[in-house]
């Protein structure tokens, strides 16, 4: 086994007590920590998603929660369909619901990379964001699904072996996913398509020069981040079992921007180490005062005027790159 | 013997002004071409509607027979047409063997291979290293890129240019910037890969242009005002009254 380096251990640290902690506190009678806990967990998972795109791939998408919101819907729709309509029992089933999170995600990546991928810069995070508020008002707009006013899921998704009426199970399934989810953004980034990726980021045109495609590249790593979003959005469904078009909100892709910045772009463990703190810290601030907003959104802005490489590059004492 | 690279009647304007004009110039197999001319005479123009990061408004490119002038930009590369920038464009975040490994990478195979680490694969690795050696910075492979000085940038791009094994290279000011020391190890360097490649090199600094070129051109406001040996363009009148006399 390949010696740990120091951001190596701080992962190995935090990824442990992650596991440890939320059943710790639920089989004392704190549940509500486990329910922060799993929230925090499937929202690390989209975060690490977007890491892919934003943190290496240095594209700006500012429309992520679409994905999520897309993911939950994918779990919705169907079991309202069950309920009312009497659709078979595979429309609970979760391993229907979730390759069809994943799918819809994927496609919806698909179309609308084709067209954000054409533009560079500012223009690309308006894209995006114009995208992510065409599906929020085409879900208002659709009153057989709750409109504006969401929709209740009733039943969550039937797995074999697995019960996620069960706070505990659901939460491993969350707290697995995210690790699956981080090792393999890690090893993407770590392959030939990764250090394509990479290089598109750091000089575009240099990439075009020695012969890459670098359109086609990115488009796959969006597909690859929506399709996985989409995915932390049916485990998000399944966790609130109320979903509505504000999950898509342009503030929630702002959310989890900030997840990724403040934790520190383009390492393994940024992405979850912000969800972590901008989670708890919401979680602290808002006991406080009703006004948390303010306080929190300085910290926000001290975390990315004066950090470099967020809390990972804090926390190991050097900015910026992952080992 | 088929031209390497042949131009016929190229015309690239921006506004009313004509960077390019009515431009004709033929490249033989594993010569060294230069391009000289004053600034604003449209060199880099003409290597941007090369590699087709431009497009011309008239006239053909034949690459090796081939009329690329429609081409896309990174279809050309795999043709086998490598360029270096006049300013350094390298990525700075990579270390410096990632930059090379980066550039062979390009022409093993497509690189939607998701699995297996970019850094483990020794052959991209080790053929990195010996590009390194030959330029002089296998000390250097492990840096981050941005510690790299002015001059040790230069000497990466030519190992990228080099890592491609293109048949034809444009070499766009590779002096550009440097010292009288670290000109003279560029010139030692580019003498080593001479009669390898074809090269095009487009160059200000005169004594590199005579010590190195087979042929050279004159480019003045856009059009070839002479062809020839560097004798030849020592002598030419209408050189030395258009250029060389000026500086």
């Amino acid at each position: 086994m390949q010696k740990l380096t120091r951001r190596g251990w701080l992962t190995v640290i935090v990824m442990a007590l992650l596991a440890v902690l939320p059943p710790v506190f639920y089989l004392t009678g704190n549940a509500f920590y486990l329910d922060l806990a799993t929230r925090l967990t499937i929202l690390a998972i989209a975060a690490v998603s977007l890491n892919l795109i934003l943190g290496y791939g240095g594209l700006i998408s500012f429309g992520h929660a679409a994905f999520v919101g897309l993911g939950a819907y994918a779990v919705g729709i169907p079991a309202y369909h069950w309920l009312y309509y009497s659709w078979g029992d595979w429309a609970v089933n979760g391993l229907v619901q979730f390759p069809l999170a994943i799918i819809v995600s994927a496609v919806f990546a698909l179309l609308t990379g084709i067209v954000c991928l054409r533009t560079r810069g500012v223009y690309f995070i308006m894209i995006t964001m114009a995208f992510a508020q065409m599906v929020y008002y085409l879900i208002v707009s659709i009153e057989e699904y709750g409109g504006d006013d969401g929709l209740v899921i009733d039943t969550r998704s039937e797995l074999p072996l697995i019960n996620l009426d069960d706070p505990l199970q659901l939460f491993g399934l969350s707290y697995v996913s995210l690790l699956v989810a981080m090792l393999l953004v890690r090893m993407i980034v770590n392959s030939r398509f990764g250090m394509v990726l990479q290089g598109a980021k750091g000089n575009e045109e240099r990439m075009i020069s020695l012969g890459f495609n670098v359109y086609a590249y990115r488009l796959t790593a969006y597909v690859i981040s929506g399709a996985m979003a989409g995915y932390a959005g049916a485990l998000l469904g399944n966790f609130t079992t109320f979903i509505s078009p504000e999950m898509m909100d342009w503030s929630r892709s702002g959310e989890l921007m900030f997840m990724v910045i403040l934790g520190g772009v383009a390492t393994t463990l940024g992405p979850v180490l912000g969800a972590v703190s901008f989670i708890v810290i919401e979680e602290i601030l808002s006991t406080i005062t009703i006004y948390w907003h303010l306080p929190f959104g300085l910290m926000l802005i001290g975390v990315v005027l004066f950090v470099r490489g967020g809390l990972a590059g804090l926390l190991t004492g050097r900015g910026g790159k992952d080992d | 013997m088929t031209a390497v690279l042949e131009i016929s009647g190229l015309n690239k304007s921006f506004g009313g002004i004509k960077a390019t004009d009515d431009l004709n110039l033929s490249v033989t197999p594993h010569e060294l071409h230069a391009i000289i001319g004053p600034n604003g005479a449209g060199k880099t123009t003409l290597i941007s509607q090369l590699s087709g990061t431009q497009q011309p408004d008239t006239g053909t490119i034949r690459f090796q027979g081939q009329d690329i002038t429609q081409i896309a930009p990174h279809k050309r590369a795999h043709l086998g047409i490598a360029r270096s920038y006049q300013i350094t464009s390298l990525i700075m975040q990579m270390s410096v063997i990632d930059n090379i490994a980066l550039a062979l990478q390009a022409h093993d195979g497509h690189s939607f291979r998701f699995i297996r680490p970019a850094r483990g694969i020794k052959s991209l690795r080790d053929r990195a290293m010996s590009l390194l050696d030959r330029v002089g910075l296998a000390d250097k492979a492990d840096l981050s890129t941005a510690a790299l000085s002015h001059g040790e940038h230069r000497h990466m791009e030519i190992a990228i240019a080099l890592a491609s094994e293109a048949e034809l290279m444009l070499l766009d000011e590779p002096m550009a910037g440097l010292g009288l020391e670290a000109s003279a190890q560029m010139v030692d360097l580019l003498l080593g890969i001479k009669g390898k490649h074809t090269i095009l090199l487009i160059e200000h600094d005169m004594d590199a242009v005579f010590a190195l070129a087979d042929r050279i051109s004159v480019l003045v406001y856009g059009h070839i005002i002479a062809t020839g040996t560097p004798d030849e363009i020592r002598s030419n009148e209408a050189v030395q009254h258009a250029y060389l006399g000026e500086e």
